[in-house]
């Protein structure tokens, strides 16, 4: 074997052997990563199955394992637990329906129709979106409550009033997310479709929503969850315990004996996280496709 | 993109009469609705709230009945939910900032009017009458007054005096004195039990703009209003002792003494709330540690999530990597869950008595870090916390951005000799830079006003002493503004101030967009799609 193969061949095996190290380097943070983020939901898992129920008496595997804690969360009368479950699934429910069905008419319009101002239109949506409407939430209480003199039902303590607000978001970047899925279906389709003589309506609701919806089930299902999980808006607009959303009722945890209530709050928290995450592991392509829209150039 | 080819638009028809109808009809009970609000909203002195559900009024009508505006037909409800609940609580909020609204300044002019006329006093002087007080066994009283003229009445709290004799029906025989002996369900009170009853002074007997109180014990008397309003000169004079109060900026204010009258009203008071932000001493102490805090933190929490998650990016890049699928789901789970729900769990865990952490933490290196009271531990947690909450989404978005990353870049690269770190350093991060900047961008000014973590995690604290308001050391501007406009803790709540530092915040988010759109071509992009 000439001296210069046999170079080649240490450094074949050397590369080869430094390629694994590496890659048992990488396992190993990669592993220790994982334990940095799943361990809370494994650590909230066991808290909910302790019969302990306290912060501090809990292992991760906790001995006795039950389901005292949920006995307790749906049996405290000043926990309405099952009502703020409702509550969230009827306030984002109704949000989620309205918003998408606005959302969808104006990207509809903004795609498949030319008129003066829409450039303008599509502009100013986005940069309100720069705004947030957290920061003008003195403003939006302040409304709210004005309206609710008037109008008793879309006041203060009212659902109606909170879906309102929510509402007021729609017109955004949900707007060019649609107006993109909508511009890719092809004009032929719906040229086709005027040659025959159908209205722009007819157009909309019985060629492009179906071929829409199965993006629109998964921006609706992201819509609902980001309406699910706020909390700024509805601990401003709703005070009385039986009116919150489930965010805001577990929030409520932390008040007084945040560390004796532990169990009960993990049981809810549970039953309140489990659903959104496999949701979202289960679309998590989608999601990651949606998210880079606009950003990644493809 | 087909933006600027000619789309074919429907031919004309002639719109289908039911769907005209409908139209109508629909726009019929919009306008008679919206008509009563705004009707209603005038008269409650919602004057902000009437023009903006006018616009809204108008909006729809031209929408709704010009066939020009046909297109606007297919979002007029966006747009009005975008006035009223986006648009007009921005320009309300510029409003507010310029009132004193707030405790002690929550009414029109004409309703704390109304409510300081209704103020009384006592008068020294003036029409008296004798009493003697009964007691019914629930603790309530009446009164039997004589005026000077012989008159005798019966008063009780809450209804007019009535007109009644001894030996009325309910009403017991005279004594020697003329006075009753026993009033039905009532017992008689002696004198002396009367004069030491420490209740009775303070009762205010009969209706209510007319009521008796007792002025000594053989007197009592008509209760007087206290001000009197000369709408001339915008003034209330104290009828008991003649001090004229000047309307100070919405409030009562006497020039002689310094004293208000509460409640005052709600005024456009100009830059004042800016003026207090910015020179009250007791307010720009929190208020520069509070700015500082809120500049640090999205900083930090950008360049950490951001870092963690591009490392586990550029780690899962490789494709050998065993499990990749499983480790990035596994990896994505903070993402998943809500993140008010993941926000207490920390909480819970890092508990300095009974937390797992500080328990790990403690056992490991004998140290249990103060997570909520010490400053610089609380922003740490914070700061933490947001690091598990955010990377994900970087990790997401950066291995999207990697793979668009063209290989034959590399490869020239390995040919010129460049190592990984040189590779990285001038090819991927650049180009990775690029891609999500506007990303990191939306992300800082989403941390700017991250109030749900603050707020959930340690509600801004610990407290930073000395401070007139409440603040803390974590807290950021849009916490403080909520603590100042709905959680003041006794001091009242003050829209006026926490509107004014909204209209900061708005600035200093809209500046840093503004340079984003300036120094990336991000909006010309955007053009280019619509």
């Amino acid at each position: 074997m000439s001296k210069l193969a046999s170079t080649y061949q240490n450094l074949r095996s050397s590369q080869r052997f430094m390629n694994r190290v590496s890659l048992v380097i990488k396992l190993v943070i990669a592993v220790i990563l994982v334990v940095f983020s799943v361990f809370p939901v494994l650590w909230i898992f066991s808290a909910a199955l302790d019969p302990t129920s306290q912060l501090g008496s809990q292992s991760l595997i906790p001995p006795q394992a039950g389901f005292q804690n949920f006995e307790k969360l749906f049996n405290d009368p000043l926990l309405p637990f099952w009502k703020w479950v409702w509550n969230s699934i009827k306030v984002s429910g109704i949000t989620t329906i309205l918003s998408i069905s606005i959302t969808t008419m104006a990207a509809f319009a903004f795609s498949r129709l030319r008129f003066a101002g829409r450039i303008t239109m599509l502009k100013a949506i986005l940069l309100i979106q720069v705004f947030p409407n957290l920061l003008a939430l003195v403003a939006i209480y302040l409304m709210i409550e004005q309206t609710g003199h008037i109008i008793p039902w879309l006041g203060l303590e009212t659902h109606a009033g909170l879906i309102l607000v929510y509402l007021g978001g729609s017109m955004g970047i949900n707007i060019w997310l649609m107006k993109g899925f909508l511009d890719t279906i092809p004009r032929a389709i719906d040229e086709a479709a005027m040659l025959d003589g159908a209205t722009n309506w007819q157009i909309f609701t019985q060629l492009l929503l179906p071929l829409l919806r199965p993006i629109l089930v998964v921006v609706g299902i992201l819509a609902f969850i980001g309406t699910y999980g706020d909390f700024v808006l509805a601990r401003i607009l709703l005070s009385k315990a039986e009116n919150y959303t489930l965010m805001v009722g577990l929030a409520l945890f932390t008040n007084n004996q945040f560390a004796q209530n532990w169990g009960p709050f993990s049981a809810g928290a549970l039953i309140g996280a489990l659903p959104v995450m496999i949701i979202y592991l289960a679309l998590q392509d989608q999601i990651a496709g949606g998210l880079t829209v606009g950003a990644v150039k493809e | 993109m087909t933006a600027n080819n000619p789309v074919p638009q429907p031919k004309k028809q002639a719109e289908n009469p039911f769907s005209v109808l409908l139209r109508l009809f629909f726009l019929l009970v919009f306008d008679l609705g919206s008509g009563w609000f705004i009707v209603q909203a005038v008269q409650s002195g919602y004057l902000q709230l009437a023009a903006v559900v006018g616009v809204v009024f108008l909006l729809v009508n031209l929408v709704l009945l010009l066939p020009q505006a046909y297109a606007y037909r297919w979002m007029v409800t966006g747009l009005s939910f975008l006035v009223l609940f986006t648009i007009y609580p921005m320009l309300f909020t510029i409003y507010i900032a310029f009132t004193n609204y707030g405790d002690g300044h929550l009414l029109t002019q004409q309703q704390a009017l109304a409510v300081i006329e209704k103020e009384t006093y006592l008068p020294k002087t003036g029409k008296s009458y004798k009493w003697t007080a009964f007691k019914a066994a629930d603790n309530s009283y009446a009164l039997w007054l004589i005026d000077p003229d012989g008159n005798t009445y019966l008063g009780k709290v809450g209804s007019a005096l009535v007109p009644a004799k001894p030996g009325d029906p309910g009403i017991g025989q005279a004594d020697s004195n003329g006075i009753p002996t026993s009033i039905d369900g009532f017992t008689r009170l002696n004198p002396i039990l009367a004069a030491t009853d420490k209740e009775l002074p303070n009762i205010k007997f009969g209706e209510a703009g007319k009521t008796i109180q007792i002025r000594s014990p053989s007197e009592a008397a008509e209760l007087k209003p206290r001000y009197a309003y000369d709408p001339a000169a915008n003034t209330l004079t104290d009828q008991e002792n003649g001090e004229v109060y000047n309307d100070v900026n919405g409030t009562y204010t006497s020039r002689t003494s310094g004293k208000a009258i509460v409640p005052g009203y709600r005024a456009v008071i100009g830059f004042q709330n800016f003026v207090n932000f910015v020179q009250s001493p007791a307010l720009r102490g929190p208020l520069v540690q509070i700015l500082v805090w809120n500049f640090v933190f999205p900083t930090l929490s950008v360049l950490s999530t951001f870092s963690l998650g591009l490392a586990i990016a550029l780690m899962f890049n490789d494709k050998d990597f065993p499990l990749k699928k499983v480790f990035r789901t596994l990896l994505l789970i903070p993402y998943t869950i809500p993140s008010v729900i993941t926000v207490l769990i920390w909480r819970g865990m890092m508990n300095p008595d009974l937390g797992i952490i500080n328990h790990l933490t403690k056992t490991w290196f004998g140290f249990s870090p103060p997570w909520f009271s010490e400053p610089i531990w609380a922003q740490a947690g914070v700061l933490l916390v947001n690091l598990w909450l955010g990377y994900p989404y970087f990790m997401l978005i950066t291995s999207g951005a990697l793979q668009s990353i063209p290989a034959d870049l590399y490869e020239a690269a390995k040919i010129d000799g460049a190592n990984s770190w040189q590779a990285f350093r001038n090819i991927t991060l650049p180009l990775l830079l690029v891609a999500v900047g506007p990303l990191l961008i939306a992300s800082y000014v989403y941390n700017f006003n991250n109030f749900g973590l603050i707020y959930l995690f340690i509600n801004g604290g610990p407290p930073i002493v000395g401070a007139t308001t409440q603040a803390g050391h974590t807290d950021i501007l849009i916490s403080y503004v909520y603590n100042l406009a709905f959680a003041s803790g006794g001091r009242g709540v003050q829209y006026g101030l926490a509107s004014a530092i909204s209209i900061i915040v708005f600035f200093i988010v809209g500046t840093i967009t503004l340079v984003q759109f300036r120094f990336t071509n991000m909006w010309e992009e955007v053009s280019k799609n619509v």
